[in-house]
């Protein structure tokens, strides 16, 4: 995980959008006033706050060395997803898009050789990792599948970088893609670099059972994810109703803490999902972690849930 | 990715077919058993896993990834048969297109949303609870449990005032259907038509409301955050999983206090513990006592390799009576004890998301009735009532004794 690039909450405009597949736009980005992005590397992702509780990730497939683009690759879903649907039909040349990032969970580490694996639109982190790998003379190789040519973003100009490496494969191709020979003889100098769908992901994993640890590297979804608490080091709560204060220490929840000393309180998913530890804030601020109360309630802070979100400053007097 | 060798273990296996009349009467005895037999046990009648204990159930709810509820939350696989519905956004779907769908119901179900019903649900709860206890004598289910949560909760998703007598068998319907092909499975299916015919018109944009539940998922879809055709299914979603369980809940708690009045005692003696006394009851005699999973590769669970497409059988409620999670006195209701954490309401992303709207209905009629009247008992014998997925009762007979 890389944490050594400052995430930034930014406003960008489409500056191009275009057809690149079959359902699949390519949407460009660039800073309104002709700034510079924040920098970035292959594999890393945007979130796209497309309304107030809609985000969605998509990786950055441009070229990391240009700083005034970011391009993106959305695909029509329209059997199963808000997002994409919205960005399809709201994203137009010269809107104004909220953008968070950019962030990597999908970090390109370097390797003698590299063999990479893309099912459909997970071919999109994947594109600046062969430009760089590529660019430094590394040796590899993409085995891209989708459902048909016309379907698979990208395939013309990753076939164009080193027509020899790049083999597709979809129902309009005679060959189909064949893991069990790619993934048969582990190889100590190469990483497996993989995204696509759910079914690809199994399947590669499972082939790569005998490989050493850590040569295969996937991207999945996670859950949301918070950064370092605002405040470093333990703090008092003050329970006004029963008139106790106690000091939460780093590292322990208030709602841990509040239970160790005996104090009864309600609490189930303890992940900050399911709201059941919601507790009023009399006074002080609290550094809310959860992942329910919107921007406008937290902005409020008379309510935390006590389970994740902890105090922003020295001291929280809570309605217990 | 490198496999350890695990360690042999042989996976224990019973004969008990828990969809059978007698454990769905009385559960416990052969929750003890599963717990005792291992962390993994083979249902030999259904051919497949089960797990008991807390620790696992917890984890493998958890673990979405692993034990997926894409293909069904019940013991149908969904990539072998047809559903006898158009699947749940929600139940029956995994991220990620599960979190689109789930983040507009928080959004929806949001504790802010929560708050603002308090004080319309607070009249009605203390109107049921006065008649109550000037009445004396009542049942637990016809007469409260059935009979509150259908004043509120319609109202609060925006439901046509007639034809919510359907919302009670719809919700018997899919929960039963969540079980094997056994008699109750089949009787619920066989008179379902006209009920989902009530559901599905229920469940359009000019059906609802202003302002309520169900008019608050169509206008998500007009933001764009939803699709329009998702929408009827998340209004469904509310109907299946938020009344039947709400009324389980309900008489479930009255008869764990009717049937343990020392713990009524304490109620009465502090009626603010009424929130932890339905937690202590949800862990106690859980509503929903179990959901399916199906696993999406081979897994090692505790020394078992369950293998990909495997039907994972997860036991809530005898995991919310574990003696290795809550101690020795597990199978003791007490409602001082730190009950949080139980998986009544499931855990991880498929958590109830109701969770909030349930626990503000339970606390404000316990809490009207906990002020009111200072000994509850039974006086009769409560009649179970059968589900494939619920434990309930079709009648607690109680005596109150105003205060």
């Amino acid at each position: 995980m890389d944490h050594t690039q400052a995430e930034a909450d930014l406003t960008l405009k489409v500056s191009r959008r275009v057809s690149a597949a079959d359902r699949v736009a390519v949407i460009e980005l660039r800073d309104p006033f002709g700034g510079d992005l924040p920098a970035w590397t292959p594999g890393a992702h945007i979130d796209l706050v497309l309304g107030p509780r809609l985000v969605r990730q998509y990786s950055l497939c441009g070229d990391p060395s240009n700083r005034s683009v970011w391009r993106i690759a959305v695909l029509r879903e329209p059997d199963s997803r808000g997002g994409s649907e919205q960005l399809h039909t709201a994203a137009y040349e010269n809107d104004l898009i909220s953008v968070r990032g950019p962030r990597n969970h999908f970090l390109l580490d370097s390797a003698p050789r590299y063999l990479f694996i893309a099912g459909g639109i997970g071919i999109t982190p994947i594109i600046p990792m062969i430009t760089t790998v590529a660019a430094a003379g590394a040796e590899w190789e993409l085995h891209y599948c989708g459902r048909s040519l016309a379907s698979m973003a990208f395939h013309e100009e990753l076939k164009s970088i080193s027509p020899d490496r790049v083999e597709l494969y979809s129902r309009d191709q005679p060959a189909s893609i064949d893991l069990d020979g790619l993934l048969a003889n582990p190889r100590p100098d190469t990483l497996v670099y993989c995204c696509g769908p759910e079914s690809l992901l199994r399947a590669v994993e499972q082939r790569c059972a005998g490989w050493p640890e850590g040569a295969l590297r996937t991207e999945r979804f996670a859950p949301k994810e918070q950064g370092e608490p605002v405040r470093q080091g333990a703090f008092e709560v003050e329970l006004a109703q029963s008139g106790v204060t106690l000091t939460v220490p780093e590292g322990t929840s208030i709602l841990d803490a509040l239970e160790a000393a005996g104090v009864q309180v309600l609490s189930s998913c303890q992940e900050g999902t399911c709201g059941t530890c919601e507790t009023a804030v009399l006074s002080g601020e609290a550094d809310h972690r959860d992942s329910l109360l919107t921007d406008a309630e937290r902005a409020a802070n008379n309510t935390m849930l006590i389970c994740v979100s902890r105090a922003a400053g020295p001291r929280l007097v809570l309605d217990l | 990715m490198t496999s350890q060798a695990a360690p042999v273990v042989t996976t224990p296996s019973l004969p008990d077919d828990p969809f059978s009349t007698e454990i769905l009467t009385d559960p416990y005895e052969f929750h003890q058993r599963l717990r005792e037999a291992g962390p993994v046990v083979r249902l030999a009648h259904y051919d497949l896993y089960a797990m008991g204990r807390f620790d696992e159930v917890h984890a493998s709810l958890r673990d979405w990834e692993t034990f997926i509820s894409g293909r069904g939350a019940g013991l149908a696989d969904f990539a072998r048969e047809t559903p006898w519905r158009p699947p749940s956004l929600l139940l029956e779907a995994d991220p990620p297109n599960h979190t689109v769908t789930r983040n507009v119901m928080n959004g929806i179900v949001s504790p802010r949303a929560v708050r603002a019903l308090r004080e319309g649900f607070s009249v009605l709860a203390e109107e049921i609870a006065e008649r109550m206890v000037e009445r004396g004598e009542f049942d637990a289910v016809a007469d409260l449990a059935e009979v509150y949560p259908l004043q509120v909760f319609p109202d609060a998703v925006g439901l046509p005032a007639t034809g919510r007598e359907n919302l009670l068998p719809y919700g018997a319907l899919a929960f039963n259907a969540f079980g094997p092909d056994n008699e109750l499975r089949r009787a619920a299916l066989a008179g379902a038509a006209a009920v989902q015919e009530w559901i599905a018109a229920s469940c359009q944009r000019e059906a609802l409301a202003p302002g309520g539940f169900g008019a608050q998922i169509w206008a998500a879809a007009d933001r764009g955050d939803l699709l329009p055709e998702q929408a009827p299914l998340l209004v469904r979603s509310l109907l299946s999983a938020g009344v039947d369980t709400t009324v389980y809940g309900i008489a479930n708690t009255l008869y764990s206090l009717a049937s343990n009045p020392d713990q009524w005692d304490v109620l009465h003696a502090d009626p603010k513990l009424a929130r932890f006394a339905f937690d202590e009851a949800l862990r106690w005699e859980s509503p929903v006592q179990t959901f399916f999973r199906t696993t999406s590769r081979e897994v090692d669970v505790a020394g078992t390799v369950i293998p990909e497409g495997s039907k994972v059988l997860l036991f809530l409620g005898s995991a919310n009576r574990d003696p290795r999670h809550w101690g020795e006195d597990a199978n003791r209701l007490d409602i001082r004890r730190k009950a949080s954490g139980h998986v009544a309401f499931g855990m991880g992303v498929h958590q109830c998301v109701g969770q909030p709207l349930a626990r503000l209905e339970v606390e404000l009629v316990l809490t009207a009735l906990a002020r009111r009247a200072r000994r509850i008992e039974l006086t009769g014998t409560p009649v179970p009532k059968l589900n494939n997925t619920l434990k309930g009762w079709s009648s607690v007979p109680v005596r109150v004794e105003a205060a």
